[in-house]
């Protein structure tokens, strides 16, 4: 014991002699205007805080690996285990979402909403990454495309929500297609790149293309969804949904209304990836991802397949622009960045590939999660990023790993994700 | 008809516009453009042997790149206040100060998130990494604030290199500096990938990784020494920039890191020559689609380019062709 | 020498040329496979089977030459001119790897169904509208897995329908990958070394396999078979045709009797493949 433990010890001495090696310049001394020129300013204790931290978070680490009791489950079991609590716990995240409104205040209605939109966002990019294997770094171009098509068409025709909602979706598609039909030929991380470029390409088209987009200052006044053609307006008269009911005009009315969409929209989203999934169209993703080129020699066409699959993920992505743009009634291309897309896929990845459960549960903790961490404002992107690296090392395959078969004979079994490819293209 | 055509040219778009026809000017683009892509070919070199090596984008490697700028802004400002005043010694130690502790960055990095997850699949390292970007660039900005830093320019001085009558091109002695130390640094590591030891165990584990540790080269050495090589690359490269460009701030890492990563796809993914060519390649573009056409659309310009390559070339420039294997 | 042309030959490979760069996989080799009959290929590690099989199947273009199938309905195509999978959709040639690709995160019956793709989807808009329930698609998938279980009980799979794919046993997936490839209803099956790695009991019920996929059996019309295969045993056994190439080149072509016999396949296996050059063996 005392000989672990001296180890130990000199284990956490030298990550702490490393740390001081990195945070010693970059914490210790900070530039800061000075008269005419930078100046330095010395923080050493700053370094030792940190440096400190780090020899005990690293101690504390070792300490936990090695009390850790032995015999951890087996991926099978997880596996299983996984698959049975998805039984319980997804009519239970239902029942909670449908619910909420009745008990939440106006912040949780908030957070719901915001949560709502990126498990939409997710499932959406999951028919494209999880499903058909297929690396999008830029799936917030469609985001944007949605967003943007609506303000747009709402500004300038004066049309309403719920007919610019298919028309926002069917732009994004298009711009999917577009996109798709020359780069899908490419492999891999290649596909990864160019997906990157075009959601920059967009963003900062729409940032400089002023007289379509009114570039940074973005588009404001963009119109609330209507219900039935009831406005939300705080001014009560006829036509309006307070009016209507007879009820006192306020503002929750239109968060609730807002809340019940994007929870509509994310079941529709849901909806359609667990059907197709069942369809041919689906199984041909999953194939794709699994082998290319067995699907080749099985007469299928994989370009018009991995299109398809792009163009419905981008139709999903249009559609929750279209949403967030509705939402926010105002929208500019800053809230369109590579960032976005990042989160996207992180929340994809960190719920397990094509698992629509998983999608939800990680949205819910990466956005419920660094809300929590918003008193801690500039600590709160660090956190973030931290946690990111930890979750994927605890869980390199998502929290919901493995596969239900879309079909089967007797009775469907789960398989392991070590069976599961992960697409190349 | 040259000179009736640039009378009509003349005409319709002023004086101002007549530079366009001017060598002098295309000259300054050609030096200009040569500068930036340097630095963007020392960012890419990074890239594409982390790619070379273990198949991963190192997402995280474009802020250290902005490390390696801060480090340096540091090291420059310390080194003026000690009262250091010769600009070679000073540029000397700040290379390699900001150089040493970037590659420690480099080292970290790869030790924390990114061997955990080797052999794991596809996605988590690359979501490991987009999380390492994050750490690194909030890491900055909380430790040195979010404005931006200013730099007062250390090396003054132009030489004119040939004039017509619409313009004089010139090189200024921060260029030469840049294209110089660039060079310099370059042929060392070119020196060090082909000629030692250790870049022929580099080469071997791109090779084949497996193999190569069957063989008894240290696998996890040579990766790890990979990051380091590249994160050192990717922090003199932020010092060039910082002394080009003489602002940074925390930001700079994601947008030189994309466009690094542009050109190392430009040139052929896993290329060493390959991503030096297309970060000259990059820069060119960029600084000519600025000076000609607009310089808002100058990203797009480069990305527009890197898919019509990739569409043509899918596998860059110097890529090898890989023969599908059925 | 280009190969007499049969009245009834299935498929027509004239002078096929393949070339890498500067190296020559094949050499303009022209053969035919006949309808109803079991073609194999055969020849020395490295003498091009696997380039021929990647030519017919689409996934290499030819350097020069003509690949011509002519289907019992009548008809001729190219195949030299079709992408992979059209020649796979449309002349209905399938075909099996070396290295066997099943998707293995996929259960045994999924890759059955992935394989009626075509079948099960005739085009994009059908696809999407079945999501609505619009295309008739259930039926469609009824006759599909019917047809699946048939070509499971054919291989013997159908116990483990609903494994996955990649849990089954190494000459398991050798039979679901025929399997797969036949629920394509091909007019030619293409099968690069199907007995690889298989015990000599399980090579033994390949080759009733393969007799039973050539003649036909329980309502499938029967297939033609074209094969690479280095077990000789299985070769001997099946083969109504063999071809055998080296570096290559044709140099013998004939009944299982007839090659066995031919001294230019005798010396090319026994690795004394100079005779061209060298007077002394030539004489």
């Amino acid at each position: 014991m005392p000989a672990r433990a001296g180890a130990a010890l000199r284990d956490a001495f030298l990550s702490a002699l490393v740390a001081l090696g990195l945070f010693g310049v970059l914490i210790g001394l900070k530039t800061e205007s000075g008269p005419g020129s930078l100046v330095l300013v010395a923080r050493p204790w700053a370094v030792v805080i940190a440096v400190g931290l780090v020899f005990a978070g690293r101690l504390a680490l070792l300490a936990w690996r090695g009390w850790r009791p032995a015999g951890t489950p087996s991926p099978r079991r997880l596996v299983a285990v996984g698959g049975r609590i998805g039984r319980v716990l997804a009519p239970l995240l239902l029942a909670f979402a449908l619910s909420l409104p009745f008990y939440a205040g106006r912040y949780w209605m908030d957070l719901g909403i915001l949560v709502l939109t990126y498990v939409m966002l997710g499932w959406g990019l999951n028919i494209v990454v999880g499903l058909a294997g297929l690396l999008d770094l830029g799936y917030v171009a469609f985001y944007a495309v949605g967003a943007y098509s609506y303000a747009l068409l709402a500004q300038t025709f004066g049309l309403g929500f719920w007919t610019c909602l298919p028309l926002a979706g069917l732009l994004a598609a298009c711009w999917g297609v577009m996109l798709g039909f020359p780069v899908l030929r490419l492999r891999g991380d290649y596909l990864a790149i160019v997906t990157l470029a075009f959601g920059e390409i967009i963003r900062i088209v729409l940032l400089n293309w002023v007289s379509l987009t009114n570039g940074p200052n973005g588009i404001s006044g963009i119109p609330r969804p209507t219900l039935f053609g009831l406005t939300f307006s705080m001014g009560g008269g006829p036509g309006t949904v307070s009016h209507f009911f007879g009820v006192e005009p306020d503002i929750s009315q239109r968060v609730i209304f807002l809340y019940y969409v994007i929870l509509g929209l994310a079941l529709l989203t849901n909806w359609v990836s667990l059907r197709l999934r069942r369809l041919p169209l689906g199984r041909a993703w999953e194939a794709l991802r699994e082998d290319e080129i067995a699907c080749r020699a099985l007469g299928i066409n994989v370009t018009t397949t991995k299109l398809t699959a792009f163009a419905i993920g981008a139709c999903f992505g249009g559609f929750a622009g279209a949403f967030f743009a509705t939402r926010q009634a105002f929208i500019s291309p800053e809230s369109f960045t590579f960032m976005e897309s990042a989160m996207v896929l992180a929340i994809v990845v960190l719920g397990g590939l094509g698992s629509q459960l998983g999608v939800a549960l990680a949205a819910l903790i990466m956005i419920g999660g660094s809300e929590l961490f918003r008193d801690f404002a500039e600590y709160r992107m660090l956190v973030f990023g931290g946690a990111l690296v930890a979750m994927m090392i605890l869980r390199p395959r998502g929290l919901v790993s493995g596969r239900t078969p879309s079909v089967s004979l007797g009775t469907a079994k789960q398989i392991s994700p070590d069976l599961i490819a992960q697409g190349r293209g | 008809m040259a000179q009736t055509l640039q009378q009509i040219f003349f005409d319709l778009f002023g004086a101002d516009a007549m530079i366009a026809f001017s060598p002098a000017y295309a000259l300054q683009q050609l030096v200009n453009g040569l500068t930036l892509g340097m630095i963007y070919g020392l960012i890419a070199v990074g890239y594409t042997m982390v790619y070379g090596i273990i198949g991963m984008i190192n997402f995280a490697h474009g802020d250290i790149f902005m490390v390696g700028a801060f480090l340096s802004l540091i090291a420059l400002t310390g080194l003026s206040a000690l009262g250091i005043t010769s600009v070679p010694l000073a540029l000397a130690i700040t290379l390699l100060f900001a150089a040493g502790i970037a590659a420690l960055y480099g080292w970290t990095v790869e030790r924390i998130a990114y061997r955990p997850l080797r052999g794991s699949f596809r996605l988590a390292p690359l979501i490991s990494a987009i999380g390492m970007s994050i750490v690194l660039q909030n890491f900055v900005q909380v430790s040195q604030g979010a404005r931006v830093k200013p730099m007062a320019p250390m090396i003054d001085g132009n030489l004119p290199l040939f004039a017509d009558g619409l313009f004089t091109a010139q090189i200024s002695a921060m260029q030469v500096a840049i294209m110089l130390t660039t060079l310099l640094v370059l042929g060392v590591f070119t020196w060090l990938v082909t000629r030692t030891p250790l870049g022929r165990a580099m080469r071997a584990c791109e090779q084949d990784l497996k193999m190569a540790g069957l063989l008894g080269i240290d696998t996890d050495a040579t990766i790890s020494l990979t990051f380091v090589i590249g994160a050192a690359l990717a922090a003199v490269a932020g010092l060039m920039f910082l002394l080009y460009y003489g602002v940074i701030d925390f930001y700079i890492g994601f947008v030189a890191g994309v466009k690094a990563f542009t050109a190392a796809v430009l040139g052929g993914i896993g290329s060493l020559p390959g991503a030096v060519l297309g970060g000259l390649a990059i820069g060119l573009i960029e600084t000519f689609w600025s000076a000609y056409f607009t310089v808002e659309y100058k990203d797009v310009a480069a990305f527009s380019i890197l898919v019509v390559v990739l569409i043509f070339m899918p596998s860059g420039l110097l890529g090898h062709a890989d023969v599908e294997k059925v | 020498m280009p190969a007499p042309l049969m009245p009834a030959s299935l498929l027509e490979v004239r002078d096929l040329t393949m070339r890498f760069g500067g190296l020559t996989a094949v050499s303009s080799l022209s053969f035919a496979v006949r309808a109803g009959e079991i073609t194999a290929v055969i020849g020395p590690n490295g003498a091009g089977k696997t380039t021929v099989f990647n030519c017919i199947t689409g996934f290499y273009r030819p350097t020069a030459g003509g690949i011509a199938l002519s289907p019992p309905g009548g008809g001729t195509l190219a195949l030299e001119r079709m992408p992979g999978h059209r020649i796979a959709r449309r002349a209905r040639v399938a075909r099996t790897f070396q290295n066997i690709r099943l998707f293995a995160g996929m259960t045994v019956l999924e890759n059955l169904l992935v394989a009626q793709h075509n079948t099960l989807m005739p085009s994009v808009a059908s696809g999407l509208l079945a999501v609505f329930g619009l295309s008739g698609h259930a039926h469609a998938e009824r006759a599909a897995i019917a047809r699946a279980r048939f070509w499971l009980d054919a291989v013997d799979l159908a116990a483990r329908a609903d494994d996955p794919a990649g849990a089954l046993p190494y000459g398991a997936q050798r039979r679901l990958e025929i399997a797969r490839a036949m629920c394509t209803s091909p007019v030619l099956l293409c099968l690069d070394e199907p007995a690889a790695g298989l015990n000599p009991r399980e090579s033994e019920e390949l080759s009733t396999l393969l007799r039973r996929i050539r003649d036909g059996a329980g309502g499938e019309p029967g297939c033609s078979i074209l094969l690479i295969e280095h077990d000789m045993g299985v070769v001997m056994r099946i083969s109504d045709h063999i071809v055998v190439l080296d570096h290559g080149r044709k140099i013998s072509d004939g009944s299982p009797a007839e090659v066995r016999a031919d001294p230019a396949v005798i010396a090319a296996y026994l690795g004394d493949g100079d005779d061209d050059d060298s007077p002394a063996t030539a004489a």
